[in-house]
């Protein structure tokens, strides 16, 4: 058997911003001294006067971000996700949501991309930071493809967007042809037994689960749920109508992400067996990104557990 | 020296000292609109509304900053942005008076789906460039601004007003040794120094001094001036940046309060709201009159 090539996606987001800034000259990047995480280091080269290093200082970060786009420039602006997030929150929320400004927020290395480094690095808290904040797009893409295709997007939607671009490598889920669609989830597999639903490094996890639930008899479908907001509350409606309930997969905490967003629509609208895997209400042990979403059950064995133990067959 | 042919600025005289009582005027017009706003709001921030209003009369009403209320969004704007968001009403009077807006819609501040929020609101309000509030925001969206403008060779220029409390933010610094490292000199923070900030006197808080001189630490081309002082004002606001290269400084001496015998200094009318009688006391003081 050959072995699944892996991707880091944080190529593919280079790539993307590298070419809509040869393209665009609105297009221009912002970053917090992390120029080899937030791999800028060849955008400052080609574009240096379209290159702004604020240091280590996130708040004045998306702040600038926000000035850039009141003067006309579509900034990405760049950084770790769990500080981008967490250090900047009232300038995420007031300079670039309530605002309404056209920044795209790149969160490098989120979940817990950053294993060993511990909790302080680890980013499991933003899904649910940034899905309650209006106007912010948030989108996880699941793998090079899709991150490609959400970035060159992010070009043409005017307004925030945050974009989860994830450094655990992933294999590819998406063809070459495939299109991003904002607030619309990507049917990967029909199924009529049980719905997986997933984002980012979860997707290709939940295919695994689908295709090993079908040798022990269960029909899977499989959503790629990469917008988590605007929330596309009709594939999740539907899910819940033909299958017998869902799993939904992340890697974030367990409360207030994707789980969450998807309980909220099937408690107000088609009440369906529900279950969330995550990161449940504690912060991360000592290991590695692949040793913790081991730890945590976030792997296909562990999607698969979940989904007979939901349709009452376990073992 | 007027940039663009507002109905507002025709009738501003000409000659430096009668220019310097028209502006002095339409501050203490800007003052009893606020006062006006806020009481009938029942709320308001009337201390720093009094403070700030002759450095927003010459900004916008002595035609140094260049926009144009017909084209709220002309790209080539210059853009002022108010950090110190509660300083709302006096802003608004501004916009209004500079003709962004009629002054009629003054009467609706802080009514239930106005335009008028108690902070500003650029979707909502000609005239706004960032929304501001908490504190600390507003001179990291000027500094992105000013790199903006750059990056675009445009000739527009980027003033921001802080308070001078909001300086305790940490944002603000992080902002400063950014404007500093890209040599940003189309670029001016203003400080409305009342030295109040809402519990008590800045310097029995956190000491603020040597302000001009920690800003000239952080790169700034710093000019400290009376903030009440149109004539001042306007020779500052019409020579920038002070150096070629830095970040322009602007602190104006204020008081808190200003033009109001009993507001003035006094810590409590941070947020102050005048009562009927306290607004007619202010309108004799200032004496001017508000139509709207």
């Amino acid at each position: 058997m050959v072995a699944t090539q892996l991707y880091d996606c944080r190529d593919a987001y280079m790539s993307a911003l590298e070419e809509m800034a040869a393209e665009d000259t609105r297009v221009c990047a912002v970053a917090n001294d992390s120029l080899s995480s937030a791999k800028l280091k060849n955008f400052k080269a080609c574009f240096p006067e379209r290159f702004v290093n604020v240091g280590i200082a996130e708040q004045n970060m998306v702040g600038v971000g926000a000035g850039l786009a009141n003067g006309g420039m579509v900034p990405y602006v760049c950084g770790a996700s769990c500080f981008l997030t967490a250090r900047a929150m009232e300038q995420v929320k007031v300079d670039l949501a309530y605002t309404r400004a056209n920044v795209k927020l790149c969160a490098m290395s989120p979940g817990m991309a950053y294993g060993q480094l511990g909790p302080t690095h680890h980013s499991i808290e933003d899904l649910a930071w940034m899905r309650v904040l209006p106007n912010l797009a948030v989108i996880v893409p699941a793998d090079p493809i899709e991150t490609a295709a959400a970035m060159r997007y992010s070009l043409i939607h005017e307004g925030p967007m945050f974009l989860r671009i994830a450094r655990v490598p992933v294999p590819r889920v998406h063809d070459d042809g495939y299109k991003f669609r904002l607030g619309k989830a990507v049917k990967l597999r029909d199924g009529n037994d049980v719905t997986l639903i997933a984002n980012g490094l979860m997707v290709s996890r939940a295919l695994d689960a689908a295709r090993a639930l079908e040798t022990r008899g269960v029909s899977a479908r499989v959503l790629n749920m990469s917008t988590i907001k605007p929330l596309d509350r009709e594939a999740i409606v539907d899910a819940a109508r033909v299958t017998r309930g869902i799993v939904t997969a992340e890697e974030a905490l367990a409360a207030g992400g994707l789980g969450g967003a998807v309980a909220e629509v099937l408690s107000t609208a088609h009440p369906a067996p529900l279950r969330i895997l995550g990161v449940p209400d504690t912060f991360a042990p000592t290991g590695t990104a692949e040793f913790l979403l081991e730890h945590f059950g976030l792997t296909s064995a562990g999607i698969e557990r979940a989904a007979l133990e939901l349709l009452g067959k376990e073992e | 020296m007027v940039w663009c042919m507002d109905k507002s600025l025709l009738e501003m005289p000409a000659a430096a000292e009668e220019r310097s009582q028209w502006l002095h005027r339409k501050g203490n017009w800007i003052r009893l609109s606020a006062m006006t706003m806020n009481h009938r709001a029942g709320l308001g921030h009337t201390g720093g509304d009094l403070s700030s209003a002759d450095i927003l009369a010459t900004l916008y009403l002595g035609g140094l900053l260049r926009v144009d209320s017909a084209e709220p969004r002309w790209p080539q704007r210059d853009r002022f942005i108010l950090s110190k968001g509660h300083g709302a009403a006096a802003f608004y009077a501004t916009l209004a008076a500079r003709g962004f807006f009629p002054v009629e819609i003054l009467r609706t501040y802080m009514e239930p789906l106005s335009m008028l929020n108690g902070h500003p609101d650029r979707n909502k309000l000609p005239g706004v460039e960032a929304n501001t509030g908490p504190l600390g925001h507003g001179l990291p969206i000027a500094v992105g601004a000013a790199l903006a403008a750059r990056m675009r060779r445009e000739a527009w220029r980027v003033f921001v007003m802080t308070g001078d409390g909001e300086l305790q933010e940490g944002s603000n610094w992080e902002a400063a040794m950014t404007a500093q490292h890209y040599g940003l000199d189309n670029l001016t923070v203003i400080v409305d120094r009342n030295r109040i900030q809402q519990g008590d006197f800045t310097e029995n808080t956190i000491r603020m001094e040597p302000l001009g001189a920690r800003f000239a630490a952080f790169g700034f081309a710093v000019a400290e001036i009376d903030g009440h002082d149109a004539g001042a004002l306007f020779d500052r606001f019409a020579h920038l940046p002070i150096e070629t290269g830095k970040p322009s400084c602007i602190i104006a001496r204020t008081i808190k309060g200003k033009g109001v015998s009993f507001a003035e200094n006094q810590p409590a009318w941070h947020h102050g709201v005048p009562s009927a009688e306290q607004l007619a006391a202010a309108a004799a003081e200032l004496g001017v009159e508000v139509s709207w």
